[in-house]
């Protein structure tokens, strides 16, 4: 091999160290991970969004200290209650490390959708998640649909939108 | 020293020059960072005089944050 070879195999084996940022995105498969549900104020049985296959699913992804998650939870709330007869779930991930700081939150605003709990962030990571909240709409397949980066007021007639069209033909 | 040896140095040194940390912070680690005492000024107040004094000081449109148009009109 002689130099010039070596220096591009070597370009191109630390362009791949430097490595890129593939997201989780529209058409890919909705990835498992089983997480405790937070119970009782509490983590309780271990469940994963596959069991929630069958139905649409919204993928929520909140913590504490995320601004807008002020904002999404109570309309989240709202929206699930509107749909949940016709098979429509939220099911949120908190990313906090401190589960106390999830229940300050919820306090506040509370919701009626089950939460995982996912200190470590081993969700997130797996779908490599790039802002907070970020969101996925999952049909009862399992297969991503929609994503969804930040919150915004406006952004909950898209949603309702989304909804009406993939659970209700609308 | 043979070729795989030189190789494994020539990426070692080319990764270095990235200068990327092999840990970055993700969208979801970012509650230690968000906390008040990270911030350089905690006192939201205290915040707000600053920016004002900085955008009159500065004459720069909306002072440390970026909004408004450049119109001259704030």
């Amino acid at each position: 091999m002689n130099i010039s070879k070596s220096l591009l195999a070597a370009t191109f084996l630390t362009l791949s160290l430097v490595g890129g940022v593939y997201a989780a995105d529209k058409g890919d498969k909705a990835i498992n991970i089983p997480l405790q549900l937070l119970e009782n104020n509490k983590s309780g049985k271990t469940t994963g969004i596959n069991n929630y296959q069958g139905k649409l699913v919204y993928l929520d992804f909140w913590a504490s200290w995320c601004g807008p998650c002020r904002k999404s939870l109570p309309i989240l709330n709202e929206i699930r209650s509107q749909y949940a007869a016709q098979g429509f779930e939220v099911v949120a991930v908190n990313v906090d490390e401190n589960l106390d700081d999830a229940l300050g939150f919820l306090e506040k605003y509370p919701v009626d959708y089950p939460i995982l709990l996912d200190p470590k962030g081993k969700m997130p990571q797996a779908y490599k998640i790039q802002g907070m909240p970020t969101a996925y709409l999952i049909d009862k397949t399992g297969k991503i649909i929609y994503k969804h980066v930040g919150f915004k007021e406006k952004d909950r007639k898209k949603i309702e939108a989304l909804i009406d069209k993939h659970l209700l033909g609308r | 020293m043979n070729i795989v040896l030189k190789l494994t140095a020539l990426v070692i040194c080319l990764h270095s020059l990235s200068a990327c940390a092999y840990k970055y912070v993700g969208a979801w680690e970012k509650g230690t960072l968000s906390r008040p005492e990270m911030a350089f000024i905690s006192d939201p107040l205290e915040q707000k005089i600053s920016d004002h004094i900085y955008f009159s000081k500065e004459a720069s449109s909306s002072g440390s944050a970026v909004s408004g148009g450049g119109c001259g009109c704030n």
